[in-house]
């Protein structure tokens, strides 16, 4: 069991993007992904998520032994694929609750309905732990929210659909300390042995509040440098440059 | 003396006759059952058949006469192409047949309904949501009401709901009132045209007071092929009286055209409110070209709530024309265009008094090479003072063929008014789509949540049962919109 990314090469027209790119996470464990602007890091959530404005052109991504680069977008989240978005969209008129209703009958058989009763008790109690108002239910899936309501909104969303493997795409941009805080220790309530986590983000300050298991370092669509939580805090200290390809380390 | 044609069947149901046949069992109402009229007036519109449908109809003078002049009307007003598309220039009226009847009463029982038109009825739900929620039901087969009942509760307030034909019939003082006087024949050609051929339809009379509490509802099915259905409705809310009105539409998908041309003539006195409701789900072989149309007395309230779904062309402008002080009149319309189909759709308001207030609110969704058209008409004169008027009108486009103009009208003068116009045209973006297929919606899923988000505002305006209806049909049609 496990998502594996093996020799991943992807690109928009002109442009190759992701090099050969290799990482396996397994369920219980946390990745972080670092790198500087342009490295591909949100290229690499789109393309795991199968955005139709990338062509992989050669490599494989298997989840849980499945090759699904051959699945449409909605396939490989019902496989237990979720991508919480760096900028999450508005969806005028759609309330948040139907829309998780939506999302969550799409998993059930055709002709069967989720039991509304279980499923009000957990939405609230999900967003109790994020406080987030019960108003926020009615309201329109993002729209009018602030960045730290959909970032929260995003976590929301893991939180009901209960993934295999979740990525978080730079869900501390935009974020105050404290809305940092909270959408963490939503993220930390979801870790469990069954669901692998990939974290993407710019900066040090998420990993204090969600501590990864692996580091890597993505520098022009390759992982050039792997290592512990001691990683993230010499990137911060000492920026991306140093890091080169490790050669031997990439290829082991 | 009338006689049938010979080729037509008794009307006898055999077991061949109420064999059902499904064309495209993917659309509500697409299917159709062997005809078996009585009476049926063949091809083409002439004198001779004006004088076959009063003669079967067993009109009074008054009203042969007045279909007689209807038809000269017809005949000599030109096809208003010089605005409107050019597409009407396809409709053959030479190959419509204009009334089809099995020539029975409407029955006040389902039970005593032909067995196939009950089938029918059965199948787009009519019996069921009488029993649920409704105070009123006729169904119309073709020209003629199969069923029409009322209940007792309500009739003995007074409430009169009966077809066209009864209606004159058996109360001319208040018919002939009002008759033809919100919508003269003159107004279009397709006005004309109903005024011609007209049948079925509702007649409905609220007296003073009365609050209807529950919907009356009339659904008009078209069952044959090449043939035009022509109702007319004529509905007069007495003084401080309240009713809504429900109609729905469908017919099934022939290789031919099929041609559907109401007119619909409202009459809110002083004080009373009248709000009329149309989900209409047309094939796509349908002309529908509709004359509605509500006069507002004083203090009165006419609102139209319009869903336009299907069709190969719709034409339809409710209007209100508030005569009194304080009168208000509103429109909200939805309008879904799908490949092959043109919603020309929009809304007339004339205000005709001081202190009257009008209010628009259209939305359009237009899908695959789907066409959606407003105009909207707004008339203050100088001499009036206090009007308002709000229009908003919003498109969606859903392919990048998908097409949409607005043509607004609006004639203010004096400047003792207060007017706000907005218009706005949006399209459902891919990363939009992107967003909720990842959560693990379907395209089509996606698409529908999107649309159904983008007119939720206004589907909250119509009755609980019609909403869920509306979404229903909503995702009918998109699910052949992606892929």
């Amino acid at each position: 069991m496990s998502l594996e990314i093996k020799d991943l090469h992807a690109q928009i027209p002109g442009r190759e993007i992701l090099k050969g790119l290799n990482l396996t996470i397994k369920p219980g464990e946390v990745h972080a992904i670092m790198g500087p602007n342009g490295s591909g890091k949100s290229t690499l959530s789109k393309v795991l998520c199968g955005h139709e404005d990338y062509e992989v052109t050669s490599g494989e991504v298997l989840l849980d032994g499945e090759n699904i680069l051959d699945m449409a977008v909605d396939a490989r989240s019902r496989a237990g694929l979720f991508l919480a978005f760096q900028y999450p969209h508005e969806i005028p008129g759609v309330s948040n609750a139907n829309f998780l209703r939506a999302a969550l009958k799409a998993r059930l058989p055709k002709g069967e309905d989720i039991d509304a009763v279980k499923f009000y008790k957990q939405l609230y109690a999900r967003m109790d732990q994020l406080e987030m108002d019960r108003s926020f239910t009615s309201r329109s899936v993002n729209e009018g929210f602030s960045g730290g309501e959909k970032k929260r909104n995003e976590i929301l969303q893991l939180m009901m659909l209960e993934p295999k493997y979740a990525i978080l795409d730079e869900t501390d941009s935009g974020l105050d300390i404290d809305a940092l805080k909270i959408v963490s220790r939503g993220v930390n309530a979801m870790r469990s042995e069954n669901r692998g986590f990939l974290v993407i983000t710019h900066y040090q300050r998420l990993l204090n509040y969600i501590q990864p298991d692996i580091v890597h370092v993505l520098k022009d669509g390759r992982i050039v440098k792997t290592g512990g939580k001691e990683l993230s805090l010499e990137l911060e200290e000492r920026g991306y440059d140093w890091v080169t390809e490790e050669p031997l380390a990439a290829a082991a | 003396m009338v006689s049938a044609p010979e080729t037509t069947l008794e009307p006898e149901v055999t077991a061949a006759a109420s064999d059902i046949s499904d064309i495209r069992v993917d659309s509500v109402g697409d299917f159709t059952f062997p005809e078996r009229n009585k009476f049926d007036s063949g091809f083409g519109i002439t004198e001779k058949t004006i004088d076959y449908i009063a003669d079967v109809k067993g009109d009074p003078d008054w009203i042969r006469e007045f279909r007689h002049k209807a038809l000269k009307v017809f005949q000599e007003k030109p096809m208003p192409t010089h605005w409107a598309t050019k597409d009407l220039e396809n409709i053959k009226f030479d190959e419509f047949r204009y009334y089809l009847s099995d020539g029975q009463k409407p029955k006040r029982s389902w039970d005593e309904v032909p067995e196939d038109v009950k089938k029918t009825f059965d199948r787009l739900g009519i019996p069921e949501q009488e029993r649920k929620f409704l105070a009123g039901v006729e169904a119309q087969y073709d020209s003629e009401a199969a069923y029409s009942n009322i209940k007792a509760a309500v009739e003995e307030q007074g409430v009169i709901f009966v077809n066209s034909t009864e209606g004159l019939h058996k109360y001319p003082e208040i018919f002939k009132k009002w008759f033809g006087k919100v919508i003269p024949t003159g107004d279009n050609k397709f006005s004309a045209l109903n005024s011609a051929v007209f049948s079925g339809g509702s007649f409905i009379y609220v007296p003073p007071g009365v609050k209807v509490k529950h919907p009356l509802q009339a659904y008009f099915r078209i069952n044959s092929e090449q043939f035009g259905q022509f109702e007319r409705t004529l509905i007069i809310a007495d003084e401080g009286a309240e009713v809504m009105y429900m109609e729905g539409c469908t017919a099934p998908k022939f290789e031919t055209a099929t041609l559907h041309s109401a007119v619909v003539e409202l009459v809110a006195m002083k004080g009373a409110k009248i709000q009329y409701v149309t989900v209409q789900n047309w094939s796509s072989n349908v002309f529908n070209l509709v004359t509605k149309r509500g006069i507002a007395h004083e203090d009165a309230e006419v609102r139209w709530i319009d869903c336009n779904i299907g069709s190969r062309l719709t034409m339809k402008y409710p209007g209100v024309i508030m005569k009194g002080k304080r009168a208000r009149g509103e429109v909200i319309s939805i309008a879904l265009a799908n490949s092959g189909q043109h919603q020309d759709t929009g809304a007339k308001m004339v205000h005709a008094a001081d202190e009257t207030t009008s209010n628009v609110i259209s939305k359009s969704i237009s899908i695959g090479e789907g066409r959606s058209t407003y105009r909207g008409l707004v008339h203050i004169p100088k001499h009036l003072k206090g009007c308002k008027n709000n229009t908003e009108c919003d498109a969606l486009l859903i392919n990048p063929n998908s097409r949409t103009d607005t043509y607004p009208a609006i004639s203010v003068r004096g400047n003792q008014h207060a007017t706000q116009h907005e218009a706005s045209v949006s399209q459902v973006s891919a990363d939009q789509i992107f967003y909720l297929m990842q959560r693990g919606l379907t395209e089509a899923e996606a698409m529908s949540l999107s649309v159904n988000g983008f007119i939720n505002d206004l589907v909250k305006e119509f009755p609980m049962e019609y909403s869920v209806e509306l979404k229903r049909l909503i995702d009918l049609e998109m699910e052949g919109s992606v892929g």
